[in-house]
């Protein structure tokens, strides 16, 4: 079987501006829903009280809100969670009031209604731990960045290691408008699933950039746009069939993971997608505009010391 | 072209029989068991105490399976759940007789049914963190500026004696916050003050300024001694939790210090939170009384007449009965310290205690006015007060230093130490993150995490099947042992595996089949140009393996990031992420050239590669 019977280059540099024009857009309106709509923040950042509780039978939502609001607690947001019997609500929290004491009053106040109402999970975080989190959410990715930076540069040059980052940050924020403007609430492991998005999507824009390294010790005669052009198209099937494996894999964790897996795979899904056009059509243009040329690689290949000996076309450089 | 060389196949070989082992006692599954730990820093479980549960057991007409003594704790496993409740019950009996004061904690547990030899080898099956177990979760965190606040306060109190005895004279004593404050009326005093300060409390360190008329020392806790403090208040804490957590019957505790102030609990299978945090945070109070010796009550101590007005009946650790009048002299908040030690003179076993100003003060005129009297020290938990000592008062005790001696071993000095220090936290505690996972949850979540890995594994290397046929097989063999690989390893290590753990488990091996896919499309791109199968082959591992090295450095960057600035569940995310990007560099590599070498390696004149279509242009 074979899905890409590609016979010439396709011209993708050719309408690099298109693309990176479309690819601005949404990065500017994920920005616009950043900041006007804010992320919905799970209780792990804002600090607060979340309850899980579970019924016998579907449960009324209106009823459980009432039940609540009649204990005087405010401010409290009640939804389904996962299933219909689910029920999470989540506090913030009281002043000179414990969770412990939070949780167990509302839970008194539930069961005068249903005796059968279940605690499944509570969750309890001061405030001083959320602003930590954030500050170290906020760590992580300035590691990631530098870190990615530093080894791409020291593994092609300057200009790839700023055109995967540019590429691959704007996957990032796109996500968190996603999350921004459909007001899914983001938790810790959503931020984890950012970070290793991003460390995956450099994955893409690695693969072309090596392509296009190799293209140009092998092509002498192509120009740079050429090069990009041969080296896109020619990866673009793994490209595709490695983003559709790994999508399976998160459809999986979408499917039967439940919903404590449900923001995570979705934000996994939301990065799977654009990063394949972020690395495919962004990355690639904006080494090219940032004025890759053969000498820059080929430089390199002299003192190059990781190489494999065993590339035929290593020697054929020099 | 495409062989590998013998040890290269022992290797792999070698690593698959490792991961095999390792990862069996994960298909086990667990059993119900009994695990007796101790209870008090003065017991110890050893052999006599098998003895004693072995015959506890055999009285009780039960048989275990398994009896093993490790780590200071003896475990038990009983094939079904009925026989390890009548177990507990039998050795509970055995063994604490005494509910109030239990020497040694019973409780229940699961404990992995693999067989002896795996055991042996130290194969455990995967160590499961409270959201796949059940259980509650708490981070506390330690006023550190009140431990300080009450070490600057007994400090004032020494400085106040300090002085006295060297005849300095000052204006008075004060402290504010963390620093004390003393006044004088001339600059000479201050200094004498400041020399003797010097010399005698070489945990401060002062700076001294004029104050309207008069002049004021200023003394603050050094830096150093600060974090002596602040160690050993949150160490005190830890000790204390250790302690009340004994009681609840924990099988296996996490008392864990984080960062410099912070105390990590978890109690895996504990479901009764509300339970768990009242003694988490409960203070037991000490209580110093004086003893009625009067004749009524000597004959109410035996138990002969009735207990007089205005007294109460407690008894002492050894269970005689001790009347103790009801008035307080002095609680525990004036105590700062209590030390094991030996009595100067005798080279007896003792504990010395250290109390504030205002506790000396009483102190001193209470053993002033009751020479040849008895004085009670009592401890009040849950509401039950128990009377640690009595001793008979021999002289007038000042300058706040009480010594507890006589009748005492080394071990119980420490023990009563350690009881009237817990008696009050180090410092105060307060709970920042608390988590409850009921167990039905962690069930739930371990089957939903299975069923994400198994779906999408099973996805994945169907397509892959058909798609590259049987290059497809051998990527998807190379994905299992990835798996196998992953599992071994997290298995080894015994690192925490949570839902987030497993969702990485799922995402990690979506990203290893990267490695395969791009070899795969390598040789087919090879064969398309017109290259033999066997130097396909070559050069497309060749060919691919920069790519993949790159690819995965990038991703492992992310990694890192997560594990070092990640906590809770990113890090139970990154270390699965982290080491199955490592165990995927082999496995897709290393291993499926193997598994091609071994097929295709020996066909010297092979015409075509089972590798799916590759069309030419």
């Amino acid at each position: 079987m074979e899905f890409f019977k590609i016979k010439k280059d396709i011209p993708f540099m050719k309408n690099a501006i298109a693309f990176n024009a479309v690819s601005f857009i949404t990065f500017l309106a994920a920005v616009f829903f950043l900041f006007s709509r804010g992320l919905h923040l799970s209780v792990e950042f804002t600090g607060g009280t979340l309850m899980e509780v579970s019924y016998s039978q579907p449960a009324d939502l209106n009823a459980v809100r009432d039940q609540i609001a009649k204990i005087g607690l405010t401010d409290v947001q009640v939804q389904n969670f996962g299933t219909a019997r689910d029920v999470m609500i989540r506090m913030p929290a009281v002043k000179g009031q414990s969770s412990a004491q939070q949780s167990e009053q509302v839970l008194t106040a539930l069961k005068t209604t249903d005796a059968n109402v279940q605690l499944r999970r509570t969750e309890f975080v001061g405030p001083q731990v959320g602003d930590e989190l954030a500050a170290d959410g906020l760590k992580a990715l300035a590691f990631v960045v530098i870190g990615i930076m530093i080894y791409l540069a020291m593994r092609f040059e300057w200009k790839f290691a700023v055109a995967a980052i540019i590429a691959n940050l704007h996957d990032v924020v796109i996500i968190l408008g996603f999350f921004a403007f459909f007001q899914w609430e983001f938790s810790l492991p959503v931020l984890a699933a950012v970070l290793a998005v991003l460390g995956y999507s450099v994955n893409e824009s690695v693969v072309i950039f090596d392509r296009i390294r190799e293209n140009f010790r092998r092509y002498r005669k192509m120009n740079t746009v050429e090069i990009i052009d041969n080296a896109i198209t020619s990866t673009i099937s793994r490209t595709i069939i490695t983003h559709g494996c790994t999508q399976l894999m998160v459809l999986s964790m979408l499917l039967f993971g439940g919903a404590t897996l449900h923001y995570f795979a979705l934000a996994l899904t939301i990065g799977i997608c654009f990063g394949i056009y972020s690395s495919v059509f962004v990355a690639a243009a904006i080494a090219m505009w940032l004025g890759i040329r053969r000498d820059d690689l080929i430089k390199h290949t002299g003192t190059k010391v990781e190489g494999d000996p065993e590339d035929p076309h290593s020697g054929a450089v020099v | 072209m495409n062989r590998y060389p013998f040890w290269k196949y022992a290797i792999i070989v070698i690593a698959l029989l490792i991961g095999s082992v390792y990862t069996l006692p994960n298909f086990f599954g667990e059993a119900p068991a009994v695990q007796i730990s101790a209870g008090k820093s003065s017991v110890k479980v050893d052999a006599l105490v098998q003895e004693r549960v072995e015959q506890a057991l055999k009285a009780a007409n039960l048989t275990p399976e398994v009896l093993s003594l490790d780590n200071g704790s003896l475990k038990v496993r009983f094939d079904n759940t009925d026989n390890q409740l009548k177990a507990k019950d039998a050795i509970q009996h055995a063994l604490v007789p005494d509910a109030n004061d239990p020497s040694y904690v019973v409780a229940l547990n699961l404990l992995a049914r693999s067989p002896a030899w795996l055991t042996a080898l130290n194969a455990a099956p995967m160590y499961l963190g409270l959201d796949l177990r059940g259980g509650v979760h708490f981070m506390l965190q330690v006023d550190m500026p009140a431990a300080l606040t009450k070490k600057a306060e007994s400090l004032a109190g020494d400085i106040r004696t300090g002085l006295r005895e060297k005849n300095v004279r000052h204006s008075g004593i004060s402290r504010n916050g963390q620093t004390i404050e003393v006044r004088f009326r001339d600059m000479a005093t201050l200094e004498a003050a400041q020399r003797v300060i010097q010399d005698q409390f070489v945990d401060l360190q002062t700076t001294s300024a004029p104050d309207g008329a008069d002049f004021k020392l200023s003394a603050t806790i050094n830096p150093v001694a600060a974090r002596r403090v602040q160690e050993q208040a949150i160490k005190q804490n830890i000790t204390t939790l250790h302690n009340r957590i004994n009681e609840l019957g924990v099988a296996e505790p996490v008392i864990q210090q984080q960062g410099t102030d912070r105390i990590v609990v978890q109690l895996p299978g504990v479901q009764d939170t509300a339970k768990a945090k009242d003694i988490l945070g409960r203070t037991a109070t000490l209580e110093i009384r004086m003893v009625d010796d009067s004749a009524e009550a000597r004959s109410a101590e035996i138990g002969s007449g009735p207990v007089p007005f205005g007294t109460e009946r407690f008894l002492e650790r050894s269970g005689q009965a001790v009347i103790v009048k009801k008035q307080v002299i002095l609680t525990g908040e004036n105590l700062t310290d209590a030390q094991p030690g030996f009595d100067s003179q005798s080279q007896e076993a003792a504990v010395h205690l250290t109390l504030d100003a205002k506790g000396a003060r009483i102190f001193k005129d209470v053993t002033r006015e009751s020479i040849g009297k008895r004085m009670a020290i009592l401890l009040f938990e849950k509401g039950k007060g128990e009377v640690v000592t009595a001793p008979v008062i021999r002289s007038e005790i000042g300058g706040g230093r009480v010594q507890i001696s006589g009748r005492m071993s080394t071990v119980e000095a420490n023990d009563t130490a350690l009881l009237l220090r817990a008696g009050s936290l180090a410092a105060p505690m307060e709970i920042i993150e608390e988590r409850t996972i009921g167990p039905s949850l962690g069930a739930e979540n371990i089957a939903k995490g299975f069923d994400s890995v198994t779906w999408g594994f099973v996805a994945v290397t169907a397509f892959m099947c058909i798609y590259y046929m049987l290059f497809g097989v051998f990527s998807s063999v190379a994905l299992a042992v990835n798996l196998l690989l992953l599992v071994a390893v997290l298995s080894m290590l015994q690192a925490t595996l949570t839902l987030p753990g497993m969702a990485a488990m799922a995402l990690v091996l979506g990203m290893a089949i990267d490695a395969n896919v791009l070899i795969n499309e390598r040789v087919r791109e090879e064969l398309r140009n017109g290259a033999s199968p066997q130097s396909a082959i070559h050069a497309g591992y060749d060919r691919a393996w920069a790519t993949i090295l790159d690819s995965n450095v990038t991703t492992l960057i992310a990694g890192l990031a997560l594990l070092a600035f990640g906590s809770g569940p990113v890090r139970g995310f990154a270390v699965v992420h982290c080491l199955g990007i490592l165990t995927s560099m082999f496995s897709a590599v290393f291993f499926s050239r193997g598994l091609v070498n071994v097929w295709y390696g020996r066909k010297k004149k092979l015409q075509s590669v089972s590798i799916g279509t590759v069309w030419r242009a």
